[in-house]
Parts: C-alpha cells; structure tokens; sequence
C-alpha cells in the first residue's frame, strides 16, 4: 500500500534510498542485477543532478550577496552620495531569492553564454559562469516545482558524461570482468592530485554551506552504517573538516559504493567550487560535472 | 473476426477456474514466472520461483454442456530447474523459470523450452498409456531372468495402462550467458532459437548444445560506459530471419540475420522521442521496455513499459501508431513505486489471436484488455470473490480523483503485492490465462 502522503521528491532522500538500493542489491539471491542497478544509477544521476544545481544556487547566492556588498562598499567609498540609491535600487529587485543575490551581479556578469570579464573580482567569479548559465532557476523558490522544472530541463551535461574526455574524477574503482574475471582498477586524474593541493589554499567561500551540507548528508550516511563494514571508514571521513581525499579509503572499500559515495559526494562538492576559483571561471561547468560521472557510473561496473 | 453478440468486440469475460493454493501465505516458490499457451491452445504452461513446470491440458468439450468450453487440468508437473551455485564467481543462480516458449508439435510428443537465469533446457513430454508384458529376459517387475531357464519364446504384448506423462530433459544449453537471460524465441524455422541476456544474444540450433552464435553484443569495452541494456527478444512469427530486440532505454531494434553474422548494427530503430515537459527523476525507469510481442500476423510488434502499452507498425520507426494508457494515475506516485521497488515490476503483454485485441497486466490485481479497432478498454479483476463458475466479470474503475463513486477504488487504496505481470491469451479462442501471484486464472468469453 502507499502512503497517501506522497513522499518527498527530494533529490537527497532519493540519492540516500538509490544507494540504499544498489547495496542491498548485493546480497540479493541470484547476483547483482544489472539491469535495476542500471535504472537506479541513472535515478541517482538524476537527482545528483538536482542536487548540484541547487548546491550552486547558494553557493551562487551566497557569493552574489558578498559580491554585492562589496562592490556596494567599493562604490560607496568612491562616491557615497551619488551610488548608494543605485546600489539599493539594484539590490531591491534580485530576481525573487531570499538572499540578495542583486541583479547588480547580473549587470556585471552578463546572462550569456560567455566568460564574464570581470575576472579581477576574485574569488567568486569563477562560479558565476555556470550560474549564469542557470540564472532562471537558480533564482526560483525552493518549493516542489523547482524540481520538477529542474527536472525538466534537458540535462547539459548528458552528453559529458559519457564522453572520453571523462578522465577527471577523484575516485578508484574496481571493476570486475564477469566475462574475462580481469580485475582492474581505475585509478585517480590529474584532478585528484591538483584539487588536492588547491584546496588546501582556497577552502574559503564555498566552504560554509558545503560544510553544512556535510552535516546532512552525514545523518543520512548514519543511517546506512547498520552494516558493519562501513564504520571505522566513514566515520573517520566525516571528522575531517577539509576535503575528503578518496585515496585514504581502504582498497576492500573500493568496491562498496556507498562509502564512495557518502565521502565523495560531499568532498566533491566544496572540491569543485574551489577548484573553479582556482582556474578563474574558465573551468566549464560541463566538464565539472561530467567529472563527478564516473563515479556515478561505477555502480554498473560489474 | 472474434465478434461478439451485441455490437462489435465486446467481449464478455466469465471465470471458468482458478488454480494454485488458497492459503493468505503466499510460499515465495509458488509464485507464477511465465505462462505460455501452445501452439493449439490445448496445452498450457506455467513456471514458479521454485523452477517447476506445471503443464494443463484441455479437456475435450462435452456434448452436454456446449456453452462450457473444456476446463484445463493438470497434465504433467515436473522440476525443471534447481538452484545452483557459481562458485568461481560466488553467485546463486536463481532456479526460477523466466520464460517457457512452446515447440510446434510434429509428432505425438511435446516440446518445450524452459529457461533460468543461465541455462536453457529443451523438455520432451510424452504420453504412455502402454506397457509390454511378456519380455523373454525379465519379469513383469523387471527382475532379469536366468537365460538357462528359459524354455520357450513369446512375444511381449502391448498392454493398456494407465496414462503416465512423463518430462524428459532432452537438450541442456548451457554456459552461454554470462549475465540474467531475459528471453527466448523459437524460429520460425522450427530449428532455431536465441536467447537473449541483459547485454548479448544468442541463437542455437535445436539440436546442438556445445556451442551458439553470438548474434547481438552490446556490451562496452568499457563498462563505466554502459548505458543501456537489452530486455527482451522475439523472433519474428514469419521471416526466421528477422528478430527484434527491445532496451532499458525504450527503443526497439530490428534486425536482420542476413545482414551479417554479428547483429549489432540494426535495419530498423524504434523509438518515440520523449516530452520534455513529462521528465522526471523516474523517466529512464519508467520507459524501460519490459515485453516486447509480435502480432500474429507479422506487420505490428507490442511493447510495454512502465505505464503504458505501444503498438508499433514496422514499416514506421518514429513513433508507435497506437498507444495505450494501462494506469496513468500511477504516474504522480512514481516515487513511493520506487521506494518499495514496484516501479521495477516487468509486466507482460499479448495479442490476441486475431490481434484485434491486447492485454496487460496491472496492479491490484487488474488486468487490461484494449480492443484495438474500437479503442474500448476495459479493467477486469482477478480474484477469489468473483470466483463463481461462469460468473461474469463486472468491470472495474480506479478513482483518480475526486468524489469516488460506488464500486470504483481508489488508488491509495490499491494493494501493489497484488500484480498481475503475466497475462497469455488462447492463440484461436477467446479463453485467457492470468497469473496473480500463486495462482492462475482462467477466463472465458461466454458468447464464444
């Protein structure tokens, strides 16, 4: 019977109940079967894709705001008289967000496809392009709709994730040949070791609702750790205030995904916002989060 | 033409029997996997989770009551597949049977195809209503005879006895899937068949087991790539050189055999693009191609994903001709269907044996006939309260919102372990076969 309250579309609860899936799968009579497990990674895509976009949207936000309210500081010291009315006038009619995200920004980094010139305004320029990109739907309320309409787009990325070029992730993954039983492992990108090094410098920023963030989806990885194998591991990880370096994780753990992803996920999202301050906003958000796919796909890696 | 009295298609469906336990526990091993009517429509088969075959034969009708057609008994019974153990890769391999598909008949015995996860086996059942008596060198309880003692010849008699159905395992194709078959598909050439599993696809010749050709391989050299994989196959009812394969991903390929000897390039591709304005978390799950049936007659093939049935024309591979809702309402609780994994139940489908009609299962145990020529639809139900002998159905409405009305149920009402996923239709008559779980339903058209 269901539930006559519908459950949440939430893209977290649905990531926590995919990777809930895809480890009972395990242990299921008759093998793991590809075929669910396929559906589920592309459910989990999905909402990771969701999930994404909502984490840029404040990270945006919050990077909007302090923008503002410093360029609003800038301009008030050259001419406090004349600009101030501006500035209040700009920041007045944001486009609908609670934080005020001004369409000021918006003046400086203009709604198009290219990259902003106003790369001297570091370090939050760098995130800015991809919003721009999605300035519509960043800037819609966080209700039920906003899902769906972020569901509805067509997803930018789709044809990144499966291409070539899709050798930057932070993870290894073990992968076993059912036809030739060849184990191989896929070991870490130049990513890896360069968010490494970044990241130790820039955790600035993006790091506050990142790390809120962790928090959350920590008690969602709490849930999960009925199993025994999990808990020495991940707990270790979410004690860690910085990024979470994959590399750490014991090579038996390899194969279970869900520490993969409970200490990759959230890692990989303050990761990625440093990382594009780190590469001045040239850093496409296409391949950004076309990185974060390989992860995701070791799931059928079977 | 399966015309009814009182205007057009209307069919009006009768209970005729039920079969299995009545017990509220269900045991896991009695759960119905796969019907299968032959190719007369006189015999027909079910598999279990528990890889058993149960094969009913129809009576033959009987003079006194000519509105009764004959009632399905139990002919044989035997175990066709056991669970077992691949230690190399430490996997179970599930006994349950996924699918039984009838050989033509060409003499006195039966033949059927029954397949696991992994292995195909080819099942002889025959008939032996004879025993000889009178062997020269054993007793008639099969005791050898000293030959010394032996002073006369007779010849042994064949005597009456009674019927014995015996199941005999006359082929094993096995090891040539590495991963879950799906489906098989006899040829229409009677000599051949594939099988197809979640990435390759085979064919066999009937009489050959140590060896197949791999016709379809989509499998990626590297399987991060992976994005689809195959869940169903048929053969084509005429051509034995066309067979058609459905994806994950909601399209259909045709193939043709005398293309190559490797399938993997298609000579047709089938696909509805999708509404954007639909998209949802679940839109990959839901449009997963979970059956795909030809028509009889060979121009149109039928394929069932999540919530609704397609019809297609193989000469139009952009978009299906018919298109069929089996539960719409369903579709805003895509998400509670995935928590408790219905949105991953694989429903069948059929023709009826004019193509005129097709049927799908649904939850509740429901059941959907769609009349293709009048576009009606109707929604019947399988159960144990409308069980009186040639009780009529009486059609059934899920309320979807608003007032509910008397005898409509409402979909938060609807019991989701209750499924109906295997649904076969008698190739001539108007006589169905429906699985609800441990039992088999069987119903009749009255006017037929």
């Amino acid at each position: 019977m269901i539930n006559t309250m519908e459950c949440a579309v939430d893209a977290q609860s649905l990531i926590s109940i995919s990777l809930r899936k895809i480890h009972n799968s395990r242990t299921q009579r008759g093998g793991i079967k590809l075929h669910k497990n396929l559906l589920v990674s592309y459910v989990l895509r999905n909402a990771r894709q969701v999930y994404m976009n909502e984490k840029y949207a404040e990270i945006y936000r919050m990077q909007q705001y302090e923008e503002v309210m410093t360029v609003c500081n800038e301009i008030q010291e050259l001419n406090p008289l004349d600009l101030m009315e501006d500035c209040e006038e700009q920041t007045g009619d944001c486009c609908g967000s609670a934080s005020e995200s001004a369409s000021l920004c918006g003046a400086l980094l203009p709604v198009s496809h290219q990259v902003p010139p106003v790369q001297h305004i570091q370090p939050s320029s760098a995130c800015s392009v991809p919003m721009a990109l999605q300035n519509e739907e960043v800037c819609k309320a966080p209700d039920p709709s906003f899902y769906r309409s972020c569901c509805a787009e067509a997803y930018p990325v789709s044809n990144c994730d499966f291409s070539p070029v899709n050798n930057m992730h932070c993870n290894k993954t073990t992968v076993l040949d059912l036809d030739t039983h060849v184990v191989t492992t896929v070991e870490n990108g130049y990513l890896h070791q360069d968010c490494c090094a970044s990241l130790q410098q820039c955790c600035q920023g993006a790091q506050s609702p990142a790390k809120k963030r962790k928090l959350d989806f920590g008690y969602y990885v709490s849930e999960i750790e009925e199993v025994p194998d999990f808990t020495p591991c991940k707990r270790a990880k979410f004690e860690d205030s910085s990024y979470v370096c994959t590399e750490h994780l014991d090579t038996s753990n390899i194969s279970n995904l869900i520490s993969i992803f409970g200490s990759g996920f959230t890692g990989l999202v303050s990761r990625q916002a440093d990382l594009e301050q780190a590469l001045n906003g040239q850093f496409c958000s296409k391949q950004a989060l076309a990185s974060l796919g390989a992860w995701t796909r070791a799931i059928v890696a079977f | 033409m399966m015309a009814g009295v009182g205007g057009g298609n209307d069919f009006q469906w009768c209970f005729s029997q039920v079969k299995g336990a009545t017990d509220e526990d269900v045991a896991e091993a009695d759960i119905i996997s796969t019907v299968e009517f032959n190719y007369s429509g006189e015999l027909l088969a079910t598999g279990d989770k528990g890889g058993r075959v149960v094969i009913f034969q129809r009576e033959q009708e009987s003079k006194n009551r000519p509105l009764s057609r004959g009632e399905y008994n139990v002919y044989s019974t035997f175990q066709s597949h056991e669970p077992e153990f691949d230690y190399l890769k430490s996997l179970e391999i599930e006994e349950k049977i996924n699918k039984i598909r009838w050989l033509p008949q060409q003499n006195a015995a039966h033949f059927l195809l029954s397949t696991n996860d992994k292995t195909i086996k080819l099942w002889k059942i025959s008939e032996r209503d004879k025993r000889a008596e009178g062997y020269n060198l054993k007793d008639e309880d099969g005791r050898l005879r000293d030959p010394f003692r032996i002073t006369s010849l007779r010849v042994p008699v064949l005597m009456p006895m009674d019927l014995m159905v015996e199941a005999s395992p006359r082929r094993i194709f096995a090891n040539a899937h590495t991963y879950h078959i799906n489906s098989i598909s006899v040829n229409s050439d009677y000599e051949t068949y594939l099988s197809a599993d979640d990435l390759r696809i085979n064919l066999w010749h009937l009489e050959i087991t140590d060896r197949s050709f791999n016709i379809v391989d989509i499998k990626p050299a590297n399987m991060e790539e992976l994005t689809e994989v195959i869940t169903a196959a048929e053969c084509h009812p005429h051509q034995c050189n066309v067979f058609v394969y459905s994806s994950s991903k909601g399209t259909i390929r045709l193939c043709d055999m005398r293309a190559g000897a490797l399938c993997d390039r298609h000579s047709k591709f089938f696909e509805e693009p999708e509404d954007p304005s639909s998209r949802s978390f679940f839109s990959e799950i839901i449009s997963s191609i979970s059956d795909v049936k030809f028509s009889h007659s060979g121009r149109y093939m039928m394929t069932r994903d999540y919530l609704s049935v397609k019809v297609w024309d193989l000469n139009m591979e952009n978009r299906p001709v018919e298109t069929y809702q089996v539960h719409e309402y369903l579709r805003s609780k895509l998400c509670s269907l995935y928590e408790n994994d219905c949105i991953f139940d694989k429903f069948e489908c059929c023709w009826n044996g004019s193509d005129s009609a097709i049927m799908t299962g649904s939850y509740n145990n429901f059941f959907r006939m769609f009349d293709r020529n009048t576009r009606r639809d109707i929604t019947l139900e399988a159960s144990r309260e409308n069980s009186k002998p040639r009780a009529m159905l009486k059609p059934r409405k899920v309320c979807t919102g608003g007032k509910r009305k008397k005898d409509e149920i409402s979909v938060d009402s609807l019991d989701f372990n209750k499924k109906i996923l295997h649904t076969a239709w008698h190739p001539k008559e108007n006589v169905i076969a429906v699985a609800a779980t441990n039992n088999l339903y069987i119903f009749q058209d009255k006017l037929n």
